[in-house]
C-alpha cells in the first residue's frame, strides 16, 4: 500500500497575485485565473508545481450573470488532491479563451467539445472543429438559451403529465417539421456549397511529411461509420502511405443524444438511471461517480454497509467489463468469438448477481444519494462468495492460459501501438491505458473515495504501453478486483443501507462538486453545479472513453492499417459514453 | 521466441479441448442422473439452475425460448397497476392519482388524469385516466420505488414485442393483487406487514381519547 500523498495547502493567489484570485462564491472552491495569463499559469502549474495531469476541461454557461466559465481539474500523477481553476469571460460572441492544448495535449478533444456544445472559442487550438455535432450544425446545444426540437419545458416534471395528463404521443406533440428551426437565410430545400468534410480532411493533411526516395501517393481512407470493429458507430479517417498510417482523426458523435442537456432538465434523482446508459457495460460504476458528486454537494456519506455493497458492485463491474474488453480485443485481432464467448460466460454469472440485486442486468440504477436502493436479497452474498473465491480465480487463470502465450497475440501485440509514459500523461489517458504505460495512477489510491483506503489491493501496472500489456493489465486488474471483493464479502457489516430517508426530491445546496471514480475504463468524473433548485444547473461527464481517444491518433501514426483496429480494441471504448 | 514456436497456441487449444470435453462429459453425468434420479439437463428447472450456478461446466447456453431462466424477485420490466377485488368482484385500484410516479418518472412517460367530484369540484382519489407510454419507459423502477400506496409495481413479463407503438391504458395496466403477490412474494409480505403496523398505530392513537 502506498501512503496517500500529504495534503499540502496551496495558496495560488499568494503565489500568483496578479493572475489568480480565490473563487469565493459560496459552495465553490478553486481559483479564478485571468484569461490572458491562463497559458502562463498552466505552464507554471505543470512545471513548477507538478500538476502534470489535466483530467477534465469543461464549460458552464452562467446565463443570468452573463458569463461563461471554463473549468479545469488538474492532478498530480503521483497522487493527492487536485487543483480546480477557472477562467471567466463575458457571454458575448465570440467567447474566447486561450487554448491549453500546447501545454496539456489531453485538452484537445475536450476543448473541441466545449466549443461544439457551448460555443467557447479556444484561441490557438490546432484543430478547433465540432466534435459531437456535425460541422454545419447551427447553435451550441448546451447553452442555456438553446432549445431542443422536442422542447417541452425548462425542467422536469412537466406540467402536462398530471393532474390533467391527457395522453399525447411524443411524436404528435412535437411533429417532425414543426419542431425545427433554421438559421436566418437558410433554406433546407436548397443545396449549399458548404462541404462539411472539408475541415476534417484539411486537418488530416497536417502531418509531418517525410522525405523518402520513393515518389508515393498518399491515400485518404474513411473507415466506418460503423466498422471500426463495431465497438459502436464510429468512424476513423486516415491518410495512408502504402499500408502505413501517416495521420488519423477519429470522427464521433453518431450516438450523441445530448446527455448533459437531458441531465440539466432532469431532477437530480432522474439522472441516476440515465447514467446507466453512458457506458452501458458498467452502469454500477457510473452510478457510483454520480452519487459521489451529488453526495459531496449534499454533505452526506452513506452508512458502512452501503459503502461495502457499493464497492463490491463496482468491482464486479470491473471484472465484467475487463473480460468483455479482453474478449473483444481478441475479436479485433481476428480470433473470432471463441475467446469472447469464453470471457462472457463469466460476465453472465456476474450479471445474474446484478439482476438479483438491482432488478436489471445492465441498467442497474442501483445507487441512491446516501446509499443504495435496496439491501442485498437473500442468497446474493453467497453467490458473490462462490464466484469470488471459487469460480472466477480459476476461470481467469484458464482465460489467461488460453491467450497469454499465444504466439499470434504476442507478435501482434508486443511492441505495437505503443503509448509512452510521457505521452500517456500528456494526452490525459486514464485507467488501464495509462497504467499499461507504466504510470501507476489509480483514483482508488491517488485520491481514495468510499472505503478504498482501508482495502488491500495493488495498483496494477505494466511497463511497455503496447497492445499486449494493455491486454495483460486487464488480467492483473481482475485479480486485484477479486481481492477487493473477497475482502468485502468477509467484512460485510450489518446495518442500514441509507443515510437519509429515501426521497424523490432531494435538496442539493448551491455550489459545485466534482466526483470521480476509477471506472473500469478510466477516471469517470461528474462535474455538477447546483443553484439550489431541483435540477442541476450544470451536469458534465468526464468520459474516459472519449478522452482516451485523444491518444488514439498519435498511437496509430507509423503503424500498419491492420493494427489500427487492434489498437482501438486495446483502448476499450463504449460509444454510449464517448458520444453522450 | 527462442523456445518451440506454437507452444502457446497448443496450450490455448488445450483449453478449448477441455471445454469441449466438459460439455459432453456433463451430458454423460446428467444421463446418469436422469436414469437414477429422473433429473434432466435440458428443459428442466434443475438443469437450468445447474447451468446458472458456479458449478456449471462446458457450454452452458440456455435454449431460449424453449427454456427460460427464472427471473429474480427484484427483476423489473414495465410497470403495472395493482388492484384489489371489491366486495362485488369489481376492480378497486390502489392508485389514488397522487401523481408522485408521474413526477418522478425520468422520461416523463406516465400520464394521469385525476378524477374530480362533479359537485364539489374536489379531487377524488382514483385516476380517471392512466397511461404509460411503454416505448418511452426506461424500466428504471423509480415509479414503483416512490409510490406511497404500493399501487404501481414493476412487472416480470418481458415478452412484449409488438408491431406498433405500445401505449398501455388503465385497463391494460391493471393487474390483481394476487398476481403481484405471486411474482414478488417477499416484497408484498413486507409491504403488507408495514401497512398493518401503520393501521394498528392509527387505531391505537384514535382509540386513545376514549381511554
Ligand atoms: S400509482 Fe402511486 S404514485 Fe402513481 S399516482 Fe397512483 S398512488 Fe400516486
Ligand atoms: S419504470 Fe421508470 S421510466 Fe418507466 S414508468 Fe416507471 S418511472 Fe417511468
Amino acid at each position: 500500500m502506498t501512503a496517500p500523498a500529504p495534503v499540502e495547502t496551496l495558496d495560488l493567489a499568494a503565489r500568483f497575485p496578479d493572475w489568480v484570485t480565490a473563487d469565493a462564491r459560496p459552495g465553490y472552491s478553486g481559483w479564478i485565473v485571468e484569461k490572458d495569463k491562463l497559458p502562463d499559469f498552466a505552464r507554471a502549474l505543470r512545471d513548477d508545481l507538478g500538476y502534470d495531469y489535466l483530467s477534465s476541461v469543461t464549460g458552464v454557461d452562467y446565463l443570468p450573470e452573463g458569463k461563461m466559465e471554463v473549468v479545469y481539474h488538474a492532478y498530480k500523477t503521483t497522487g493527492g488532491p487536485g487543483v480546480v481553476f477557472k477562467v471567466q469571460v463575458a457571454r458575448q460572441d465570440p467567447v474566447e479563451v486561450p487554448s491549453l492544448v500546447s501545454i496539456y495535449p489531453g485538452a484537445e478533444f475536450q476543448e473541441r467539445e466545449a466549443w461544439d456544445l457551448l460555443g467557447i472559442k479556444f484561441t490557438g487550438h490546432p484543430d478547433l472543429r465540432r466534435i459531437l455535432m456535425w460541422e454545419d450544425f447551427a447553435g451550441h446545444p448546451l447553452r442555456k438559451d438553446w432549445r431542443e426540437p422536442y422542447f417541452e419545458e425548462e425542467f422536469k416534471p412537466f406540467k402536462s403529465r398530471w393532474p390533467e395528463g391527457k395522453f399525447q404521443m411524443a411524436e404528435d406533440k412535437a411533429r417532425l417539421g414543426d419542431n425545427l428551426s433554421f438559421p436566418a437565410g437558410f433554406d433546407p430545400q436548397k443545396k449549399t456549397d458548404f462541404d462539411p468534410e472539408k475541415a476534417l480532411y484539411e486537418a488530416l493533411r497536417q502531418y509531418q511529411k517525410t522525405e523518402s526516395g520513393l515518389e508515393t501517393e498518399h491515400l485518404l481512407v474513411n473507415i466506418g461509420p460503423h466498422h471500426p470493429s463495431t465497438h459502436g458507430v464510429f468512424r476513423v479517417a486516415v491518410v495512408l502511405d502504402g499500408e502505413t498510417v501517416l495521420s488519423l482523426k477519429p470522427v464521433m458523435g453518431y450516438l450523441h443524444r445530448n446527455h448533459e442537456k437531458i441531465g440539466e432538465r432532469n431532477t437530480f434523482l432522474m439522472n441516476m438511471p440515465y447514467t446507466d446508459r453512458l457506458d452501458y457495460l458498467t452502469s454500477m460504476s457510473n452510478n457510483f461517480g454520480y452519487a459521489l458528486a451529488v453526495e459531496k454537494l449534499m454533505g452526506i456519506t452513506p452508512p458502512e454497509r452501503a459503502e461495502y455493497i457499493r464497492v463490491m458492485m463496482a468491482e464486479l463491474t470491473r471484472i465484467a467489463n475487463h473480460v468483455w474488453a479482453i474478449g473483444f480485443l481478441l475479436n479485433d485481432l481476428g480470433a473470432y468469438f471463441t475467446p469472447m464467448l469464453y470471457a462472457q460466460e463469466e460476465r453472465e454469472l456476474i450479471l445474474d448477481i446484478f439482476e438479483a440485486v438491482s432488478g436489471s442486468r445492465m441498467m442497474c440504477n442501483y445507487f441512491r444519494f446516501g446509499g443504495v436502493a435496496r439491501d442485498l436479497p437473500d442468497g446474493v452474498l453467497e453467490k458473490v462468495r462462490d464466484l469470488a473465491f471459487e469460480r472466477l480465480p480459476r476461470k481467469v487463470d484458464e482465460l489467461e492460459a488460453l491467450l497469454a502465450d499465444n504466439e499470434i497475440i504476442r507478435s501482434r501485440g508486443i511492441g505495437q501501438g505503443v503509448l509512452t509514459a510521457e505521452d500517456a500523461i500528456r494526452y490525459s489517458a486514464a485507467g488501464p491505458l495509462l497504467r499499461a504505460s507504466g504510470i501507476p495512477y489509480d483514483v482508488r489510491r491517488a485520491e481514495p473515495y468510499s472505503i478504498y483506503d482501508r482495502l488491500e489491493f495493488d495498483v496494477a501496472c505494466r511497463p511497455n504501453g503496447d497492445i499486449y500489456d494493455r491486454m495483460m493489465i486487464r488480467f492483473d486488474e481482475i485479480r486485484q478486483s477479486l481481492r477487493i471483493i473477497q475482502q468485502t464479502v468477509k467484512q460485510m457489516p450489518g446495518g442500514p443501507i441509507m443515510a437519509v430517508k429515501p426521497a424523490y426530491q432531494v435538496r442539493v445546496p448551491p455550489g459545485e462538486a466534482y466526483g470521480r471514480v476509477e471506472g473500469p475504463k478510466g477516471e469517470l468524473g461528474f462535474y455538477i453545479v447546483s443553484t439550489g433548485k431541483s435540477s442541476p444547473w450544470r451536469y458534465h461527464v468526464r468520459a474516459p472513453s472519449f478522452i482516451n481517444l485523444t491518444a488514439f491518433g498519435p498511437m496509430c501514426v507509423g503503424q500498419k492499417i491492420a493494427d489500427l483496429v487492434a489498437i482501438l480494441g486495446s483502448i476499450d471504448i463504449v460509444l454510449g459514453e464517448c458520444d453522450r | 521466441m527462442s523456445e518451440m514456436y506454437g507452444k502457446g497456441i497448443l496450450k490455448g487449444l488445450g483449453v478449448t479441448l477441455k471445454r469441449f470435453w466438459d460439455t459432453y462429459w456433463e451430458d454423460a453425468i446428467w444421463l446418469f442422473r436422469q436414469v437414477t434420479r429422473g433429473e434432466r439437463r435440458y428443459r428442466s428447472p434443475e438443469g437450468i439452475a445447474h447451468r446458472a450456478s458456479k458449478n456449471t461446466r462446458g457450454i452452458f447456453t440456455v435454449q431460449y425460448p424453449e427454456e427460460k431462466l427464472p427471473v429474480p424477485e427484484e427483476f423489473r420490466f414495465v410497470p403495472f397497476l395493482v388492484y384489489e377485488e371489491g366486495p362485488n368482484g369489481e376492480k378497486v385500484m390502489r392508485c389514488t392519482s397522487c401523481g408522485i410516479c408521474s413526477r418522478v418518472c425520468p422520461p416523463q412517460c406516465i400520464w394521469i388524469v385525476r378524477t374530480t367530484d362533479p359537485e364539489t369540484g374536489r379531487p377524488i382519489p382514483d385516476p380517471a385516466e392512466f397511461y404509460i407510454d411503454v416505448d418511452i419507459c426506461m424500466n428504471c423502477g423509480l415509479c414503483a420505488e416512490f409510490c406511497p400506496f404500493d399501487a404501481i409495481k414493476m412487472d416480470h413479463d418481458y415478452e412484449l414485442a409488438s408491431f406498433g407503438r405500445s401505449v398501455y391504458d388503465k385497463e391494460k395496466l391493471a393487474k390483481p393483487v394476487a398476481y403481484y403477490e405471486s411474482i414478488r412474494p417477499l416484497n408484498a409480505a413486507r409491504e403488507n406487514a408495514a401497512r398493518a403496523a401503520k393501521e394498528a398505530a392509527r387505531f391505537a392513537t384514535s382509540a386513545k381519547p376514549e381511554a
